[in-house]
Order: structure tokens, then C-alpha cells, then sequence
């Protein structure tokens, strides 16, 4: 039995597209789009203003909140825009060039200053403060340190193309972010699908007692952090708590390449590597684009879209959004831009539900999604809390299984909104 | 190129099951007991079986379409899967007009009465059979055995009057039971039959083992200590009783009913046992056949309940909550 969790789907993984290309870096854009929140917690507040001149790498939004992380210009020259939302740079490509030094430190708090300020954040999507992942609150040990290298999304391969072509980075970063949060040994699980990056991985470990990797099973949403801690080690982190409640941090691939080069290189996050595919793309391929870039240019660069392009999505096809314009920035979040066609849209129908139970086995959460999306549907809020809305992930597996096509995870997100809504005004 | 995208809610990728490929999996695990009905009871095992299907189809067709174009009378394969399931769980000597009442009995009240798929409370097949059953109750219990395929085009009328069920009395041997040369409902006889319907449903993911294992586990716990107070234990009585009527039938095709059977995992289980307990209680004790019919009518009354109280414990939900 290969290591796993309960429920989850297999759908079909479409990684062979850009799998094997190497990650191509992308020409800086003309011009950068920076929203003032890429991440979970605070938004940050503007420290330039229009008219501006701004050095590559120079931190250009903050916020004095814990949760939050700075931005960073990922590119040099004029600051033409700065609004509530974000800050545009019209780039300077004669001057745009990082300089910095490898950063020192005398403790775990210094090193941790050093991740905040380099803006880093959660790179697999989820967006959270990296400095604040590794800041375990006060009584709490951390004893595991764990690398998310699953990347359960189809089409997605990002963390795969890292792991092969920047897995030293990644162990260095590892052991970085293993100080910095005070644990013993790094656990690496990669999902069975990706056999040369565990190859790779357990060869760069080879010296390296602190160091495990792991295969898990090829299954959606093994890459979900709860869910590959449940692999790994075999315990379930406390509903509505945190990994910490188990000793436990854990941090995607990209993640800690981006605090090996704070730390080697002092360079905060500038870019990131975004995965292009997608039927309606020209040319499938990674590429590596400077935070920023809109989604047109990226497009650009990866050969423009077919004539047949209807959808595009910012991340996976499971949890990803649809964006209604090519007129969006990539932010540190974004994994991927999938391009589908016009024959791959699917249309939720909602047909009625023929209480077939394929959601019910297929929610790695064990929630019932056919009674939370009735309970949504009849505004029972009180119903919906009672059998855990709050605790559905937004995985989409039910939402794939679903032979009436209920757009189910809609419901949900709706549901949600609307008891934390009401929460809000009591 | 133009700058409109389609925007919708995530997931932007979707499984291939639909409403439509369940159903008509469904009527293709149902293939081998209908084929083994019509090659054992003949020309009137096929009539009752088309009469119910195409009935129940036409029925769902008028109800939801308001005409009978061809894409109306297919639909969506479930008053296909409810007819042709009623016409299994028939006898094969039950008159043709008695069939098309049974039929719309289990479309318009069993299902449409109720808000139509997906909100019917009780199986619509065994609505519609207890409905016949208490009308004509001769009808419903005269059976005839397996015919000679030169007798295969006889019709059997009922007041011919014929055999003995298993049930009945009739003196069978195991293995006869099991490939089904006895008499009974047209789809209710062949063990064999069933078990390969039951095999591709599960090999498809359409049923879930819970059910029909808790349906025949509490069946055959309940035979073993009625046997065994009757001081006539053996493991055969116990394979008889299983075999018998339409026990096994159900357990696979009516029990794992997806609209009229709890979601939760423990709560199929849980079905699946009250089924069986009621079932051989009735037959054992009342002596009455129709055990499995009312056996799980009123498991299917009790769903909402079983599926309340066996809500699982959320990913991570700490034990002492
Ligand atoms: S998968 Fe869809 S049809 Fe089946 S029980 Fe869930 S919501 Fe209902
Ligand atoms: S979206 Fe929510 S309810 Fe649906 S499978 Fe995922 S966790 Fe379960």
C-alpha cells in the first residue's frame, strides 16, 4: 500500500506537456503590476509614489502586521502607478539588475527577519508568511520540518522542473528553514509520479542524515498540507488546527529555494517559476517571469494562445481560478496559467442530486457535500456549520465526481462567506 | 483574439460520470439476470420485462417532456432502471395489464409523487410490487417453474396454476438454486446471474460493498440461529435461505438503490443490516414471502434518520468532541 489519506480522486494529471522542458526565463516585461496583497494576512502599504525611481530588489510595500510580507520591485525604474490595490513600475531594462550580499545571522530570530524581509511566502499557493510558518508559538516545539514536493494539480509541474534543477537550492534552503524553526530532521514527499525527481532527490540526500524522502501515492489532493502530513507520518493534524499541533512545519519546493537565495544572495522574491499549459497554449513550457508580469506577456512568451482559447486559469484545474481578462499580474501565488479550449470548457449543469454518494467517498475531508450543498442551497447556515461546512478545503474532488455535475464546491465557497459574514456582525 | 474568457467556479476539470452513464450501467448489470429470466421462464418473462420498461419510460417521458420523442422516452436511464428492476422482482406468469398498472404505480407515485429522481423516499420498483401484491395477491405468489426451451414460447397463464417456490416448499438442490432453475420472479432466481450484475457494479464503482455485505451477513446470522434453535443447523439451510425469493436479488440491485439508501459509509452498513434483520424476520417468523419488499420499504423510510446519526468524523476531528 502506498502511503496516502482517505478519499481523493484521480483525474486525468496532464504533466507529460511540460515536464520534461527545462525552465525557460523570461525577458523582463515592459512594464510590472504589483498588488498590495499576494498573501494571506495584512494587504501592504505603498513606501513609493508615483514618479518614483526604484531599484531592482528594493522593498516598495509593507505593513507593520506579523502576517504579512513585504514587496519588493521585481524589476528597476519608474514608478508610473500607486493606488490602494497596487504599484506599476514601467521597467528600466538597462538598469535592471539585483545586487546583493549573502546575509548573516546570529539566531533563529535574526534568520527569521531575514525570510520576512525578503517578502517570501508560501510558493505552492497557498500564500501564507513563510516567517511566520517557522515561528511556532510560545510552548511549542517543532521537531519535523517537511518539504511539500506532492503537486497533486494536473497540468501542473513547476515543483517538479525546481526539484531537478535547483534541488541543491532546495535542500540548502531546507536546512535553512529547518533552523529557523527548530526542527531535527527534513521528511521530502513527492508524489509516485515524478520518479527521477525522488531519484534526484534521494542522491542529493545521500550525505545528509537529517534528510528522508519519501514517495506517496499519485492521488488528488495528496499535495494538500494536511493530507501529505497524513501520508507521511500517518497522524491528522487537529481539525481547524495547524501542522504545529503535531511538531510539525511543512513548506513547498520553491519555498525554500527562495530562502536559500535571501540568505546566499540576499535577494528577495523577485519572481517565480509558472507553469504554461494547456490545450489552448502554443507552446507548453515553465517559465520563469518576474512577479508582476501580466498574464498577456506571459502568454506572449510562451507563444501566444490558439484561436480556440476559452478559459484561462490562474493555478490548477482543481482549485485554480478563472480569470475573465489576459490583463492580470502574476503574483507570488500564481502556480500556473492553464489555457483550455473551447471543447474542454465543462458547463456545470445540475441535474438533482441521485444521493449516489461518489462525493461522499471522494472528500478527503469526510464531509457529506450533498447535504452541505442542500443545506447552502435552503440558506440552512446553522445545519451547514452543524456538519462542518467551515472544514471543507475547496479541494473540488466532489465537485469532479459529481455525475449530476452540482457545482458543489461553489456552494460552498458561498456558504462559507456567508456564515463568516454573519459571524462578523454578531 | 478577443479579451471574453468563460469564468465559472472551480473545479475547471470534471469527471466522466454523468447521471446518464450510471443509469444505463446500471441496466447493463442488469443484463445477465434478464437474459437468464427470459432463457428460464421464456416468452412471458421477455413481454413482462419489455411491458415494464418501456411502460415506466413512457410514463417518466409524458411526466417530465409532456411528449414522446425518442430523447424523451431514453432520458436520463432511470425510469428505465426503475421498469426494468420492477419487472425483474415480477413473476413471469403476472398478466401484461397488471404489469403497466405496477409500472405506473412505481413511476407516478413511487417517484413523481415525490418531487421526481433523486427526491423519491421509498425504491420505486418495490413500491409498485407491494402495491400489486396487496391487490392481487394470488397473482403475485403463483409461480411456474423453469420451462424446456420447446416450451419456450408457451404463455403460462395464471389460473393454469404451477409450481411452488422455494420458498413455497418446493424441494430444491443448492446447485439448481444457483444457477436458478426454480421457480420464481423472473430476475430473482439465478444467483449466478446476479452475482455477475453485481460484479461489474462494483468493479465500476457503482455500488459500495457496505450494503449488500451487511444486507447478507445479518440474513445469514439470522438463518444460522433459526436454524440452529430449530435444531436443524447446516450450512446448506443457510445457503438456501440466502438463495431464496429475492433475497440476493435485492441485496444487489435494490438495496444499493442510490437515491432510496443512506450516503454515509457506516450508514450503509447499517441499512443494509436492518434491511436483512426485517426481511428474515418476516419471512421466519411471519411466514410471509414478501420480506424483502417490506424489509426494505421501511429501511428506506428510515434513511434521513441512519444518515443523521452516522455523520463522520471530520479529517483531524479530535476524539473527545
Ligand atoms: S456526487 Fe452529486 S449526485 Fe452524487 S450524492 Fe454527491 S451531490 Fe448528489
Ligand atoms: S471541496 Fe470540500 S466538500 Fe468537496 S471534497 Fe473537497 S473538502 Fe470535501
Amino acid at each position: 500500500m502506498s502511503k496516502s489519506f482517505s478519499g481523493g480522486i484521480h483525474p486525468a494529471y496532464n504533466k507529460a506537456m511540460t515536464a520534461e522542458i527545462p525552465i525557460a526565463d523570461m525577458p523582463l516585461p515592459d512594464k510590472v503590476r504589483l498588488p498590495l496583497s499576494q498573501h494571506i494576512g495584512a494587504p501592504c502599504k505603498p513606501l513609493v509614489a508615483k514618479g518614483d525611481t526604484v531599484a531592482m530588489g528594493q522593498k516598495i510595500a509593507d505593513s507593520d502586521s506579523f502576517v504579512s510580507a513585504p514587496i519588493h520591485a521585481s524589476v528597476a525604474g519608474e514608478v508610473v502607478l500607486v493606488d490602494d490595490q497596487a504599484i506599476e513600475i514601467k521597467t528600466d531594462k538597462e538598469k535592471s539588475r539585483f545586487s546583493g550580499a549573502a546575509q548573516s545571522y546570529n539566531n533563529q530570530g535574526e534568520l527569521r527577519q531575514i525570510i520576512r524581509e525578503a517578502g517570501i511566502v508560501g510558493l505552492g499557493g497557498a500564500t501564507f508568511p513563510t516567517h511566520v510558518k517557522v515561528t511556532p508559538p510560545e510552548g511549542v516545539t517543532i521537531h519535523t520540518f517537511m518539504i511539500n514536493g506532492a503537486e497533486c494539480e494536473p497540468f501542473l509541474t513547476t515543483d517538479h522542473r525546481v526539484m531537478l534543477e535547483q534541488g541543491q537550492e532546495m535542500i540548502a534552503g531546507s536546512k535553512l528553514l529547518m533552523e529557523a524553526c527548530g526542527a531535527e530532521k527534513t521528511i521530502i514527499g513527492i508524489e509516485k509520479n515524478k520518479p527521477d525527481a525522488i531519484e534526484h532527490m534521494s542522491k542529493l540526500i545521500a550525505d545528509e542524515p537529517a534528510f528522508a524522502v519519501t514517495g506517496v501515492q499519485v492521488k488528488y489532493p495528496q499535495g494538500w498540507e494536511k493530507q501529505l502530513i497524513k501520508s507521511l507520518v500517518g497522524q491528522e493534524v487537529p481539525d481547524k488546527g495547524l501542522p504545529l499541533d503535531l511538531g510539525i512545519v511543512m513548506n513547498n519546493v520553491a519555498t525554500a529555494v527562495a530562502v536559500h537565495r535571501a540568505v546566499e544572495y540576499g535577494e528577495p522574491l523577485l519572481n517565480r517559476v509558472v507553469t504554461v499549459s494547456g490545450s489552448g497554449i502554443n507552446k507548453p513550457q515553465n517559465v520563469r517571469a518576474p512577479l508582476g508580469t501580466s498574464v498577456a506577456d506571459l502568454v506572449e512568451f510562451c507563444g501566444g494562445l490558439k484561436p480556440e482559447a476559452a478559459k484561462i486559469i490562474d493555478g490548477g484545474p482543481m482549485m485554480g481560478r478563472a480569470l475573465s481578462t489576459l490583463d492580470t499580474p502574476i503574483t507570488k501565488g500564481t502556480s500556473g496559467i492553464l489555457v483550455f479550449n473551447r471543447d474542454e470548457v465543462h458547463l456545470f449543469s445540475e441535474d438533482p442530486c441521485i444521493r449516489c454518494a461518489s462525493c461522499v467517498d471522494a472528500c478527503p475531508s469526510r464531509l457529506l457535500p450533498n447535504y452541505l450543498a442542500l443545506y447552502v442551497k435552503r440558506e440552512m447556515l446553522d445545519e451547514a456549520e452543524e456538519i462542518n461546512l467551515m472544514s471543507c478545503i475547496e479541494c473540488g474532488c466532489c465537485s469532479y465526481v459529481c455525475p449530476s455535475k452540482i457545482p458543489l464546491v461553489h456552494y460552498f465557497q458561498r456558504g462559507k462567506q456567508e456564515i463568516n459574514a454573519r459571524n462578523r456582525n454578531q | 483574439m478577443t479579451d471574453k474568457f468563460v469564468v465559472g467556479p472551480s473545479p475547471h476539470v470534471l469527471g466522466p460520470k454523468t447521471v446518464k452513464s450510471v443509469m444505463w450501467e446500471v441496466v447493463i448489470a442488469l443484463a445477465p439476470v434478464s437474459i437468464a429470466g427470459i432463457l428460464l421462464f421464456g416468452l412471458d418473462a421477455l413481454l413482462v420485462l419489455v411491458t415494464a420498461t418501456v411502460t415506466a419510460m413512457i410514463l417518466e417521458a409524458l411526466v417530465l417532456h409532456r411528449n414522446l420523442k425518442p430523447a424523451s422516452i431514453l432520458g436520463d436511464g432511470s425510469a428505465a432502471v426503475s421498469g426494468l428492476i420492477l419487472g425483474l422482482i415480477l413473476p413471469p406468469s403476472t398478466p401484461l395489464w397488471m404489469v403497466v398498472i405496477a409500472a405506473a404505480v412505481g413511476i407516478l407515485l413511487g417517484k413523481h409523487a415525490f418531487g421526481g429522481l433523486g427526491n423519491n423516499i421509498f425504491n420505486p420498483a418495490l413500491v409498485a410490487r407491494a402495491f400489486v401484491f396487496m391487490s392481487w395477491p394470488v397473482a403475485m405468489t403463483t409461480w411456474h417453474g423453469p420451462l424446456s426451451l420447446s416450451d419456450w414460447t408457451t404463455r403460462v397463464s395464471v389460473d393454469v396454476a404451477s409450481s411452488a417456490s422455494p420458498l413455497g416448499g418446493a424441494q430444491h438442490g443448492l446447485m439448481e438454486m444457483f444457477l436458478g432453475q426454480t421457480a420464481g420472479s423472473i430476475g430473482e432466481t439465478s444467483a449466478l446471474a446476479i452475482l455477475l450484475g453485481a460484479i461489474f457494479l462494483i468493479v465500476r464503482g457503482h455500488i459500495d460493498w457496505r450494503a449488500p455485505l451487511g444486507y447478507v451477513g445479518s440474513a445469514a446470522v439470522v438463518a444460522a440461529i433459526y436454524s440452529f434453535l430449530g435444531g436443524d443447523f447446516a450450512l446448506t439451510t443457510i445457503a438456501w435461505q440466502l438463495m431464496a425469493g429475492g433475497l440476493l436479488f435485492a441485496a444487489v440491485f435494490m438495496i444499493t438503490d442510490m437515491v432510496t439508501s443512506p450516503v454515509t459509509k457506516t450508514g450503509r452498513l447499517l441499512f443494509g443490516i436492518g434491511c436483512g434483520l426485517i426481511t428474515m424476520v418476516i419471512r421466519l417468523y411471519l411466514s410471509a414471502p414478501e420480506g424483502v419488499t417490506y424489509g426494505i420499504l421501511f429501511m428506506n423510510a428510515m434513511v434521513p434518520l441512519i444518515d443523521r446519526y452516522t455523520v463522520p468524523k471530520v479529517f483531524g476531528e479530535v476524539k473527545s468532541r
